[in-house]
């Protein structure tokens, strides 16, 4: 019993400062994993935020948007090009979901859309493999994959690279949302349908950028995601990974997204380093809905999410 | 002409609150299971029992499970996978345990294992809502799973990490294990089903039911006309988690014959979540029919290209099954968001009046 106290609340800590180096390594490690985290949840919350629709088909988009890209690329279309031509994709089919899944299903309950985003997925997967095949392919953009060590720390170029992308991102989306015009009939929809529908704000045009806007972010993320670990069938399962981290950072918060994946991707990396092998390893997979749910238990509504109002 | 409730008068209270107040619906829903008792075991074949039939009833228990908790008492779960492996390692380590206990009472303790878990997953619903409560719940999913695989004790040991269903009797009757037959596992099947749809459709009519749909209509206001939140939504986790438990020990003892813990990922969760929504939330009939939808179709597509005389290599089928799957999900919750029972209560609906419409 001691010995099991002990290796919990102890020698975890020991370890952690016997070597500093390899602590930041996890640390860093953690950083990393939590940003790429949260390139896929940052898709989940721009749709949320605007039309409310839980759309777990984010993942799918994820691999479609990779695979596209992929087999534009294999067919020898250079590669700036063949971002061009995704991009053109992706808004084409948040063109056609806004047509044939959102519209015929407004105002219906929340879990109604949450269903037709999964059958999405099925759907997306299935095409996605049926035109582009189902093998797994190498995503090579000319991201440059070295690492190289600094004051002892190893230090992975592509992750680096996925770092800044992801704060630029995220600072691109924020002026996008807080200065522009179109930003702020985003937030207005987000805020109360009808009163946006009242004065003149197209919520259909609307839903056609952010979900437009989605897709990009699935572009991004399926170039770092496909970069990391090529861009395979279960490339679509990251959604999964994304939820924790929502549920943590609030489903209607940009920063919340990226904060939320920081805590998860670090609370992960360091619970499975110090803590998993007490109970056999291979805690990454729930590990952070525990911790999500523990957040959860104090603040309901996610970090950075808004309180919720209850009125009867 | 046929369907119409004239002259039928309600004279007591009794036949007033009948689950089927119209004489029809009685005569129709008792042949129907008398015909689902007798004519399958007779009349179909090896294959039909095993890959359709069986699987079918084992999903539809695991909807009405999922019902309860989603469609009436409005707390959406994702952890439904996990909920029916405990009840089938629950149901392993009892038979194998107790080799002399009876399987059925097996079966109803494994429910009891799992509405037991079901429970303690079930305290952050207090505090969570919506789909954050669905994203908490996919922790019960992944914990359970995880659990069951990397401790050796639930699988007693076995390297093979696999549980299997030993060979059991019931009245002298081999019903689980190698040597059952299609048939008796389709009757055993057939039989809890039934029994415990009955038990559901009982419960969701009562004072447990109405408090479910009181809470989840407007939470706040059923707690101020005297509903216990606490009480109303646990006891909605652990009714679901037992069905789901028993579900899940049929699919492993009735079903598979033996299972590692991949037959219960997250997959499965939302296997079953589907069937409840395109079957109908707060509907007993619709967890049934959505159950034959989710069965039926993937096969119906598998073999359509050989009906049609198309010849399709394996990996274009696949994905077109996949294609086809979600497309048809979306178009049935664009034609009918309340699902498949609702088509069924139009339809009935209409013969009443049919055919003089006016």
């Amino acid at each position: 019993m001691t010995e099991l106290l002990y290796g919990i609340a102890v020698a975890p800590f020991k370890d952690m400062a016997g070597s500093p180096a390899f602590f930041a390594e996890v640390l860093i490690g953690g950083v990393f994993a939590g940003l790429m985290y949260s390139l896929v949840a940052l898709g989940f919350v721009l749709i949320f935020k605007a039309s409310g629709v839980f759309n777990f088909a984010q993942g799918a988009m994820v691999l479609f948007a990779a695979l596209t890209l992929v087999g534009l690329i294999e067919r020898g279309v250079p590669v700036a090009l063949a971002l061009v031509l995704t991009t053109a994709v992706m808004v084409a089919l948040a063109w056609v979901i806004e047509r044939v899944v959102l519209r015929p299903l407004v105002n219906q309950e929340h879990i109604i859309l949450f269903m037709a985003t999964i059958g999405l997925t099925f759907f997306l997967e299935g095409f996605g493999e049926m035109v582009w095949g189902a093998n797994v392919k190498k995503l090579d953009i000319g991201i440059p994959d070295r690492s190289f060590i600094v004051a002892g720390v190893q230090i992975n170029q592509l992750e680096m690279f996925a770092a800044l992308t992801a704060a630029v991102l995220v600072a691109v989306l924020g002026v996008f949302f807080q200065r522009t015009r179109v930003g702020r009939a985003l937030r207005a929809v987000a805020d109360d349908h009808e009163a946006a529908l009242s004065i003149g704000i197209p919520l259909k045009t609307i839903w056609l950028i952010v979900w437009s806007v989605a897709g990009i972010v699935a572009i991004v993320a399926g170039i770092m995601w496909g970069a990391k670990s090529g861009v395979q069938f279960s490339l679509s399962l990251v959604a999964l990974k994304a939820l924790p981290v929502l549920i943590l950072g609030g489903f209607t918060s940009v920063p919340g997204a990226v904060v939320g994946g920081l805590i998860i991707g670090v609370g992960e990396k360091v619970g499975e380093v110090y803590w998993g092998p007490l109970v056999g390893g291979a805690i990454e997979n729930w590990f952070a809905y525990v911790l999500a749910l523990a957040f959860l238990l104090v603040r309901p509504q996610g970090l950075f999410g808004e309180k919720i109002i209850e009125r009867v | 002409m046929i369907y119409r409730e004239a002259g039928q008068f309600k004279t007591s209270y009794a036949s007033d609150q009948a689950i089927f107040p119209i004489a029809q619906d009685r005569w129709f829903v008792g042949l129907a299971t008398l015909a689902a008792f007798v004519v399958p075991p007779l009349a179909a074949s090896e294959y039909w029992l095993q890959a359709v039939l069986i699987p079918l009833l084992i999903y539809s228990l695991a909807a009405i499970g999922l019902n309860l908790l989603t469609g009436y008492a409005g707390q959406l779960s994702l952890g439904t996978g996990g909920f029916m492996a405990v009840g089938a390692y629950a149901a392993f380590k009892l038979t194998t345990a107790f080799p002399s206990l009876n399987i059925i009472a097996v079966f109803v303790l494994s429910g009891l294992v799992a509405a037991g878990v079901g429970l303690v997953f079930g305290i952050p619903s207090l505090r969570i809502k919506g789909f954050y409560l669905a994203v908490a719940t996919l922790a019960a999913q992944f914990f359970l799973v995880w659990l069951f695989n990397k401790v050796p004790w639930f699988v007693n040991y076995a390297s093979s990490g696999t549980i299997t269903a030993p060979n059991r009797t019931v009245f002298g009757v081999i019903v689980t294990g190698p040597n059952a037959t299609a048939p008796v596992r389709y009757v055993t099947a057939l039989a809890l089903v039934v029994v415990f749809a009955l038990l559901a459709k009982n419960l969701v009519r009562g004072r447990v039911g109405r408090s479910w749909m009181a809470i989840r209509d407007r939470d706040i206001a059923a707690e101020i006309i005297g509903v216990r939140p606490l009480r109303t939504k646990l006891l909605a986790f652990g009714i679901s988690s037992f069905y789901c438990g028993v579900a899940g020990a049929e699919l492993v003892f009735l079903y598979f014959g033996s299972a590692e813990t991949f037959a219960f990922d997250i997959t499965l969760s939302f296997l079953v979540l589907f069937m409840v929504i395109i079957g109908g939330l707060g509907s007993i009939l619709g967890s049934f029919l959505g159950a034959a939808f989710i069965v039926l179709v993937p096969i119906l597509l598998t073999n359509a290209p050989q009906f049609l005389g198309l010849h399709l290599p394996v990996a274009l089928q696949k994905q077109l099954e996949l294609m086809v799957f979600g497309g048809l999900i979306i178009f049935f919750l664009i034609v009918e968001p309340r699902g498949l029972a609702r088509l069924w209560q139009i339809a009935k609906e209409k013969l009443r009046l049919w055919p003089f419409p006016h």
